[in-house]
C-alpha cells in the first residue's frame, strides 16, 4: 500500500477557539459582578430565547460542561462519586453525573465554586434532559427551571401543529423568563440571536462537506474542539463570526491542498461522542495512516443539513439566504423551531433506521473506508440503535469495528483493550504502523 | 529461512519455530510476570533441541495480548491476524474462526481470500474463556483433562448464568450442595461457555468451515456443546493451541 505524503499546517482560528471558550466560561462566573444573568440548561436548548433578556445574560450549558470534567480525570471521579453516594445510579448520563457532582461538590471545573445559575432553561430531548435540571435544581436548592416539550417526531413527520406545539411553548417561556427575571423581553435581541444561531450553524455543516476532499482538512480529533463552540452558544454573535473565519480558512487550506494528517491513507468514520479522557485513541489511529474524517455526531449535533438537488447532503440553505426578513417574535420562534427540529441528531431519536441513513450518506460521500462505533454508555440517547446501524453499515460493504466506553466515566473504559480492538482493526483495513 | 512465532497469551506463551513452512519445533511455558524473559528461556531452550542458534533465525514475530513485551521481535501483529493466518495456511476453507484462549474468546468471520470481514473480541468476561473453566475444575474437585470428557457423559441440561463467572460460580456451589452429579454441572458449565461463545459469533456471523483454536479447543465438552449452539461440525486442528505462534511465524512470508 503507498503512504502519500500531504502537507499540514496547524490552525489559524485554533488560538481564537480557545479564546473563545475560555472567555465564554469566564463571562458565566463573572456575570454577576456586572449585574448581569446566568442561566443553565441542555447544548440543545433554544438558547437565543434567553438572549432577549440581554447582552449581560450568559449561559451554561450541561452537556459541554460535563464533558469538560469528564476531560479532567481525577475532578470527574470526584464528581462521580459524589453522585453514587447520594443514591443515584451509575448507568445514567455521565454528563449529568459529572455536572451534578460539580454541584454536590460546591467546585467548579474551572476554578472556584460552582457558580449557581438564576435560572434554568432546558428542553426535553431524551429522557436524562427531562430529568437533568429538576434534581439540578433541588440540588441548587431550588432554582427556577422551564423547560420545552421537543417530542413531535422526526422532521419528515413535522407539520404546522407540531411547530405551533412547540412556538406556543417558546411564547409561554418567554412570558416565564419576564417574570423570573423581572427583566423586559427585546424582540430585537431574540431575531438577532436567531440569526446567529442560524449562522453558525449552517456555517459548521459548510465546513463539514469541505471534509469530502481527500485529503481531509480537518480531522475529527480537532473538529471536537471546534464545534464545541455550537453547543456552548450558537446563537452568540461572535461564535458565528468565528464559524465564518473558520469557514474562511478551511476553504483556504482545501483551495491549497493542506491536509490535517500527514498521511492520511485511509478515512474512518465515527460514532457518537468518544471518550473524552481518551481522544488520544484518534492519534494512535494516525500512526497507523488511519484519519476520522468526522461523524454524524460531529456533523450533525450543531451542523444542520439538507438534502441538496443533486441528492448530497449539504448545509441547509438559512431563512436569510432565502431572502427571509425576520420581522416579529412569532416569526423568529417558528423559524428557529423548525431549524432545530431538522437538526440530523434530533432525527434518531425516533428511528435507528433513520440514523443509519444518514451514515450511510456520510460513509458514501465522505469517502469512508471503514467504521469505528463507540458502544458509548454514558448516553442512551445517542447510542440508543446503534447496533442497527452497525448492521446497515455492515450490510452496506463498511468494515465496523466497535469499542465499549463511556464518555464522561473513565472506569468503564478499557484503554488498552481498545488500544489492542483498533490494532486488529487497522490491520484488517491492511494498515500497519507507519514508520515514519 | 528460519522463522519463529511468538504467542505471549494471558497465561500460556507458545511458540514455533519453521524452517520455511515446515515446523522444527514447538513449545509452551507460564507466561508468569515477566514474559519477554519466560518468551526468551523458552526459545532457547527450543532452539537447543532444534540444534540451530538464535543467530540463524531470521525473523521473529510476537502476537498475543503481551506482545508488546517480547522487545526482541522483529515484528509484532495482533492475534487477530495471526490466528488468521495460522488457520486458513492449515486449511483455506476456513471462514470462520472460534479462538478460545485462557482469558479472552474471539470471533473472526473471513472472506474466500481469507480476508477479515468481520471480527468480535470478548475480552471483558470470563465466563467465555478458559480461566472459567479451570475455576470451575477446581470447584468441582476434578482435573482439567478430566472435565471435558465428564461432561459427554451428561445429557442433563441445566441452565446456567453465561453472562459472569463469579454469578456462575455460585451457582456451581448450590448446584454442590443439591447433590447434583458432577457431570451434569460439567456439562451445564461447557454449556454456558459455549452459549457465550456462540453468542459472540453470530454477532460476526458464521458459515463453514468453522474452526475451534486454542487451548479449550481441547475440551470435547465444549467442542459438543459449541457444534449443538450452532448446529454445525467444528474443524479442530492438530495442536489447536499453536494456531496463532504458527501463523505469526508465516508473517514471515509477508
Amino acid at each position: 500500500m503507498s503512504i502519500p505524503k500531504y502537507k499540514t499546517a496547524p490552525l489559524k482560528v485554533w488560538a481564537k477557539a480557545k479564546e473563545l471558550r475560555e472567555k465564554y466560561y469566564k463571562n458565566y462566573m463573572t456575570a454577576h459582578d456586572t449585574g448581569g444573568l446566568r442561566w443553565a440548561g441542555g447544548a440543545w436548548s433554544f438558547g437565543a430565547i434567553p438572549a432577549g433578556l440581554g447582552r449581560d445574560v450568559y449561559p451554561l450549558t450541561g452537556e459541554p460542561y460535563g464533558a469538560s470534567i469528564a476531560f479532567k480525570k481525577d475532578f470527574s471521579l470526584k464528581c462521580l462519586e459524589a453522585v453514587e453516594r447520594k443514591g443515584y445510579a451509575r448507568d445514567l448520563c455521565s454528563y449529568m453525573r459529572n455536572y451534578w457532582g460539580s454541584i454536590i461538590l460546591d467546585e467548579f471545573a474551572f476554578g472556584g465554586k460552582f457558580p449557581k445559575p438564576d435560572f434554568h432553561f432546558q428542553d426535553h430531548i431524551c429522557c436524562s434532559h427531562s430529568k437533568w435540571y429538576q434534581v439540578a435544581s433541588e440540588l441548587e436548592g431550588g432554582i427556577p427551571s422551564h423547560s420545552i416539550d421537543v417530542s413531535v417526531g422526526p422532521y419528515i413527520d413535522v407539520n404546522k401543529s407540531k411547530i405551533d406545539y412547540i412556538v406556543a411553548q417558546m411564547h409561554d417561556s418567554i412570558e416565564w423568563l419576564e417574570k423570573t427575571t423581572g427583566r423586559e423581553y427585546n424582540d430585537d435581541l431574540l431575531i438577532e440571536a436567531v440569526e446567529n444561531e442560524f449562522r453558525s450553524t449552517a456555517r459548521w455543516a459548510e465546513i463539514c462537506v469541505m471534509n469530502k476532499a481527500r485529503p481531509a482538512p480537518l480531522d475529527e480529533k480537532t473538529m471536537y474542539s471546534l464545534y464545541v463552540l455550537g453547543t456552548l452558544a450558537k446563537h452568540d454573535g461572535e461564535f458565528a463570526d468565528f464559524y465564518d473565519e473558520l469557514r474562511d480558512e478551511v476553504q483556504w487550506r482545501l483551495d491549497n491542498g493542506i491536509a490535517a494528517v500527514e498521511h492520511e491513507v485511509v478515512r474512518l468514520m465515527s460514532d457518537t461522542q468518544p471518550p473524552w479522557g481518551f481522544l488520544k485513541i484518534f492519534r494512535y489511529l494516525e500512526s497507523f495512516g488511519a484519519v476520522s474524517i468526522g461523524s454524524l455526531y460531529t456533523f450533525g449535533l450543531i451542523g444542520i443539513f439538507e438534502d441538496k438537488p443533486d441528492g448530497s447532503w449539504g448545509a441547509r440553505e438559512t431563512p436569510m439566504q432565502k431572502g427571509i426578513k425576520i420581522e416579529s417574535r412569532d416569526q423568529a420562534l417558528r423559524l428557529m423551531a423548525d431549524w432545530n427540529l431538522s437538526k440530523p441528531e434530533w432525527q434518531h431519536f425516533y428511528s435507528p433506521h433513520l440514523k443509519s441513513k444518514m451514515m450511510l450518506k456520510i460513509a458514501k460521500e465522505w469517502h469512508v473506508d471503514g467504521v469505528m462505533l463507540h458502544y458509548n454508555r454514558g448516553c442512551e440517547g445517542l447510542s440508543l440503535g446503534i447496533a442497527e446501524n452497525r448492521l446497515a453499515l455492515i450490510e452496506a460493504g463498511y468494515p465496523v469495528m466497535t469499542y465499549e466506553g463511556n464518555m464522561g466515566d473513565e472506569r468503564e473504559f478499557d484503554e488498552s483493550q481498545t488500544m489492542s480492538r483498533m490494532e486488529s482493526f487497522m490491520e484488517t483495513l491492511g494498515l500497519n504502523q507507519l514508520a515514519v | 529461512m528460519i522463522s519463529v512465532g511468538i504467542d505471549v497469551g494471558a497465561k500460556n506463551i507458545n511458540i514455533v519455530v519453521l524452517k520455511d513452512t515446515e515446523l522444527l519445533g514447538k513449545g509452551a511455558a507460564p507466561s508468569g510476570f515477566e514474559a519477554k524473559d519466560n518468551a526468551d528461556k523458552l526459545l532457547n531452550e527450543i532452539l537447543e533441541e532444534c540444534k540451530i542458534s538464535r543467530e540463524d533465525i531470521n525473523l521473529i514475530t510476537a502476537t498475543g495480548s503481551g506482545r508488546k513485551d517480547i522487545d526482541f521481535a522483529n515484528k509484532k501483529v495482533t492475534d487477530v491476524t495471526a490466528v488468521t493466518k495460522g488457520a486458513i495456511s492449515i486449511n483455506p476453507n476456513i471462514r470462520t474462526i472460534i479462538d478460545v484462549g485462557a482469558e479472552e474468546g474471539r470471533g473472526i468471520r473471513l472472506d474466500e481470500n481469507g480476508k477479515v470481514i468481520d471480527f468480535a473480541v470478548n475480552e471483558k468476561c470470563a465466563a467465555g474463556s478458559g480461566a472459567f473453566v479451570e475455576s470451575m475444575s477446581r470447584a468441582l474437585e476434578i482435573p482439567i483433562t478430566e472435565f471435558g470428557p465428564l461432561s459427554l457423559e451428561s445429557d442433563a441440561e441445566i441452565p446456567m448464568n453465561a453472562q459472569c463467572a463469579v454469578f456462575a460460580e455460585s451457582e456451581v456451589v448450590s448446584l454442590v450442595h443439591s447433590s447434583t452429579e458432577k457431570k451434569d454441572i460439567a456439562k451445564a458449565i461447557t454449556d454456558a461457555i459455549a452459549a457465550r461463545i456462540s453468542s459472540m459469533i453470530r454477532k460476526v456471523g458464521f458459515e463453514s468451515e468453522i474452526a475451534v483454536v486454542g487451548g479449550v479447543a481441547y475440551n470435547v465438552g465444549f467442542i459438543r456443546s459449541i457444534q449443538d449452539h450452532l448446529d454445525r461440525e467444528v474443524l479442530i486442528p492438530e495442536s489447536p493451541e499453536y494456531i496463532s505462534a504458527f501463523g505469526a511465524a508465516l508473517m514471515s512470508e509477508n
